[in-house]
């Protein structure tokens, strides 16, 4: 076992954990911040992005271990104060979601994209984001929702 | 119809609507983008034992030892489950919709690679994992089969010595016990005189159209939790579709009675078929009562490789016509590729089956389906239930013989479609279904008519469209709860699944629009078979058409008794009254507000007011030696895709760079979604038309993980996607409404396949169309075919 300590939303969070323990378990069982979600396993799909001192990451291609020190949010620290973050807006308004599972990762690539490039054009979205996969949507209203936090900023 | 039904429709009939037709935004919208929605993945249980389950590596093969002493030996291990441990709870442990023949772990053999033989139980799922890696188990191998057609020769390896219908639902009933056969249904539809019909042709074609196998890609893994309530009660949490009939089901293999067994589920992380049936459902249940403890299981998305895919198709097509374009005769063999366990295929291979003419009105016509057993990952559901494979033949086809004659293909069909009122191939006649209307639109959203410039150099451009039938699935129930609370809020209990599409909010408009309140304020109860009523299962696009009916039906209930409440209060006449803006409002100006209502009914905030409704429609089953029926669905659906691609010479990609759905949707409850919908179904396909494909050797899934399996991404985005509809009311739906969950699947493959044939003049006859494919094309075309060729 090891011991990690990261602040998480906000929180000093410290633990003892296995070394083979992913991040994105950590978060979801140590912390039980069940928002980060699972969906391949082999770090494709994008629904476990996490920001790890600022910068979008899958959660599941790094250990605990790694992110000791670290600063992480996940979509529950987005809008601590019950207010929607303009991008959790936008995908509510735009219809940027539907089953709803790849959302979470989806505004939190959606952050960095956005904090690199205030004003993308629908290209730039569609290349800024295309590391994270959504099987239900059909992608277009995803680039409205950003577009639309994008407009609102 | 009582006369209460008469008296509302008619009430309903007076449009416009103020819940209906508006594109609420997701009930759960706010839930799901800051990470609190509820799914089953989330779940976790005090003292709950996590399960990894041990596959089998051969593709048929006899069971001859199992050996978990090295995986016990693992601290933290708790239990090696296997068959042994599960016949001595339930003695005959097989299970399936359509046939019981899948047991719950594998019997004495194994019939594909994956298939689960043990199950390592631990507190601790890395420890679980780990263990199931040090169970051994020994196999002798059996001649296994893999392709459809040959599978369902005569003399081919026999994979279920004995076949045995599982007689639960009505449309299955005709299905009957074989043995010595990998065949398990042959349905056949006959119209007319084939033979004749291809006398009387001036030209005949015949092709050989294959799709491949294809999966669902859920992001939600297939996910069940069973947990032991008190004594002799049992509660499975499940990512499922159909919590109704895993109820029933396990109900039955246990020889409980279905009050003991409790089935409930959440949000679902998408759904596409993959989550129908059982799936984990069993296994978890009898691991639980097993070690009297709770026990979760979820899959890996390389199990789900193994666990069901979309069926592979082989389609054989001859259809002959007239110089004119008039279409005479078609003949449609098409063998589907089941894998071990027919899970739904039965129904996919009958369903889809009978829809193999496609939309056209052909007056000799002979349909043969053959479900077919191999030893291939099990086949079911995946959104559009087979229709998409055998649209791909019959829209591929149409173009063929369009060029042949010098028809332009818009034009070829509008010659062939079937026309309201005109028998389909099984009998039934067309009604409230709007194919004229949707090639109209089709057309103008393509700019049909305006010139096309195809290119010359590597890079060449082409257009295309093609159309999609399908009846949707009868007979089936559903059945809704509607109460109002003695605050007068209200809520709705049904057992549609919300799994994306978007049920909960079209539900709440529903009966926001009969009670006159906002669907913003409607509650909608996710299924738990211990609160909610029956529903058959959230799939083939029914729930809007069907729960939709049996939540307004319940509505309607509520809305008589809240008119009779206030009736009495004004001394009016009920039917004087109406519901408006929360309220009941009498002519004369007087109202009271809902939570007024259950006051002056109950006296204070207190007590329910209660309706029920309930929906299952007509139908009248197919004679099985013609396939003829005069009612056998509830509504049809159509589908029409344009699109536009430009594909590279050298290299045989194809750029989808316009594609177009249009649907028929009888009425959009929620117009937001159901564009949604199709944009979503329509990318779903593009997938499987241009890339996705399942590459099997010896059963062997080898790129199982989406690493390996890609699907589409942002950058495989059209530059201009859209979808559109047309909105004739359809006399039996809710409001009108008719599903449109699938209908964005039927035409995508075979719109892009014919823009790459007006393009290039190439006939691709196998899905996906990789770069591979077309270029082996191009170069046959061209006279230089690659090397293997």
């Amino acid at each position: 076992m090891a011991q990690v300590s990261m602040t998480v939303n906000g929180k000093v969070r410290k633990r003892n954990v296995d070394p083979r323990v992913l991040l994105v378990h950590f978060l979801r069982e140590e912390l039980r911040l069940t928002g980060t979600h699972i969906g391949c396993d082999t770090s494709q799909c994008g629904a476990c992005t996490v920001l790890i001192d600022g910068r979008s990451a899958k959660s599941c291609t790094i250990f605990a271990v790694q992110a000791d020190g670290s600063a992480i949010t996940t979509i529950e620290g987005l809008a601590p104060d019950g207010q929607l973050h303009p991008l959790q807006e936008g995908f509510w308004e735009e219809h940027g979601l539907q089953c709803g599972y790849c959302t979470p990762g989806m505004i939190m690539a959606a952050v960095t994209l956005l904090q690199d490039n205030p004003k993308p054009s629908e290209r730039e979205i569609r290349e800024g984001i295309s590391g994270n996969f959504c099987r239900c949507t059909g992608y277009q209203h995803i680039v409205n929702a950003i577009q639309y936090a994008a407009n609102k900023r | 119809m009582t006369k209460l039904e008469t008296q509302e429709l008619d009430r309903d009939s007076r449009a416009p609507y103020r819940e209906v037709g508006r594109s609420v935004p997701r009930l759960e919208g706010a839930a799901k983008v800051t990470g609190s929605a509820e799914y089953i993945h989330n779940l976790r249980v005090p003292g709950m034992l996590h399960g990894k389950i041990c596959r089998s590596s051969v593709a048929h093969g006899r069971i001859v030892g199992i050996d978990s002493s090295a995986a016990l030996a693992i601290e933290g291990v708790h239990a090696v489950i296997t068959i042994d441990e599960v016949l001595t709870l339930v003695a005959n442990p097989y299970y399936g919709p359509a046939f019981h023949d899948q047991p719950i772990l594998a019997h004495g053999k194994v019939r594909h690679v994956g298939e689960p033989v043990a199950v390592v139980l631990a507190a601790d799922p890395h420890v679980a994992e780990e263990a199931s890696n040090l169970v051994e188990i020994a196999y002798e191998p059996i001649e296994a089969v893999f392709d459809e057609v040959a599978a369902a020769r005569p003399g081919a390896p026999v994979i279920h010595d004995v076949l045995k219908p599982a007689g639960m639902f009505t449309d299955l009933k005709y299905l009957q016990g074989r043995s010595g056969t990998n065949v398990a249904l042959d349905a056949r539809v006959r119209r007319g005189d084939v033979v004749r019909g291809f006398a009387e042709s001036d030209r005949i074609f015949e092709h050989t159209f294959r799709s491949g196998k294809v999966m669902h890609a859920a992001f939600e893994p297939i996910v069940s939790v069973a947990e032991m309530n008190g004594h002799d009660e049992l509660t499975i949490h499940s990512a499922t579709q159909s919590p109704s009939f895993v109820r029933s089901e396990i109900s039955r293999l246990l020889g409980w009675p279905e009050n003991r067994v409790r089935v409930r589920t959440a949000f679902l992380g998408g759904g596409f078929g993959a989550k129908l049936y059982i799936k984990l459902e069993a296994l978890v249940a009898v691991c639980a009562l097993i070690v009297r403890k709770p026990v979760r299981i979820a899959l890996t998305m390389d199990e789900q490789f193994y666990t069901i895919t979309k069926h592979g198709a082989t389609v054989r097509i001859k259809t002959g016509v007239k110089n004119d374009g008039r279409m005479i005769a078609r003949q449609v063999e098409t063998f589907w590729n089941g894998g071990a366990y027919a899970d739904i295929g039965p129904r996919v291979t009958q369903k889809s089956g009978f829809t193999a003419a496609g939309p056209y009105d052909i007056e000799h016509v002979a349909l043969d389906n053959f479900a077919v057993y191999t030893n291939e990952p099990p086949a079911g559901a995946l959104r559009g239930f087979g229709i998409s494979q055998v649209s791909w033949a019959y829209e591929r086809q149409a173009d063929i013989i369009a060029r042949t004659l010098g028809i332009d293909p818009l034009d070829f069909r509008r010659r062939n479609i079937l026309r309201e009122g005109r028998p389909h191939v099984t009998g039934t006649r067309i009604s409230n279904l709007e194919i004229p209307g949707v090639l109209d639109l089709l057309s103008d959203r393509m700019e049909w008519d305006r010139p096309f410039d195809r290119g010359t150099g590597t890079i060449r451009r082409g257009r295309g469209l093609a159309l999609g039938l399908k009846a949707c699935i009868s007979p089936t129930t559903s059945v809704a709860i509607v109460h109002v609370y003695g605050d007068g809020s209200c809520a709705v209990h049904c057992g549609t699944v919300d799994m994306g599409q978007g049920s909960d909010t079209v539900m709440a408009q529903v009966a926001g629009e009969v009670l006159g309140i906002r669907a913003e304020s409607v509650q909608v109860l996710h299924p738990d078979t211990s609160s909610t009523p029956y529903d058959m299962g959230t799939l083939g696009s029914r729930s809007t058409f069907h729960m939709g009916h049996a939540v307004r039906m319940a509505a309607l209930s509520v809305r008589a008794q809240l008119l009779e409440i206030a009736g009495r209060a004004f001394g009016v006449d009920p039917t004087d009254l109406a519901c408006c803006d929360a309220a009941v409002v009498c002519g004369d100006g007087r109202r009271l507000t809902l939570r007024e209502l259950m006051l002056e009914r109950f006296a204070m905030q207190a007590g329910n007011v209660v309706g029920v409704g309930s929906y299952a429609p007509s139908y009248e089953k197919a004679n099985p030696e013609t396939g003829q029926s005069p009612d056998i669905t509830p509504f049809w659906m159509l589908g029409g895709a344009g699109a536009e691609i430009a594909v590279d010479m050298e290299t045989g990609r194809i750029n989808v760079t316009k594609l177009v759905n249009v649907a028929d949707v009888g009425r959009a409850i929620n117009p937001s979604i159901v564009e949604r919908q199709l944009i979503g179904a329509a990318i779903m396909q593009a997938g499987f038309t241009l890339f996705e494909e399942m590459i099997l050797i010896d059963g062997q899934v080898l790129n199982a993980s989406l690493a390996d399996y890609k699907i589409p991404g942002f950058l495989d985005l059209p530059e201009d996607l859209s979808a559109a509809y047309v909105e004739i009311p359809h006399e039996n739906g809710p409001f009108g409404a008719k599903g449109v969950g699938e209908t964005g699947v039927f035409s995508p493959a075979p719109a892009i396949a014919n823009a790459l044939y007006d393009a290039i003049g190439v006939v691709v006859t196998d899905l996906p169309l990789t770069p591979e494919r077309v270029l082996r094309a191009i170069r046959k075309a061209e006279g230089r075919p690659m090397e293997d060729d």
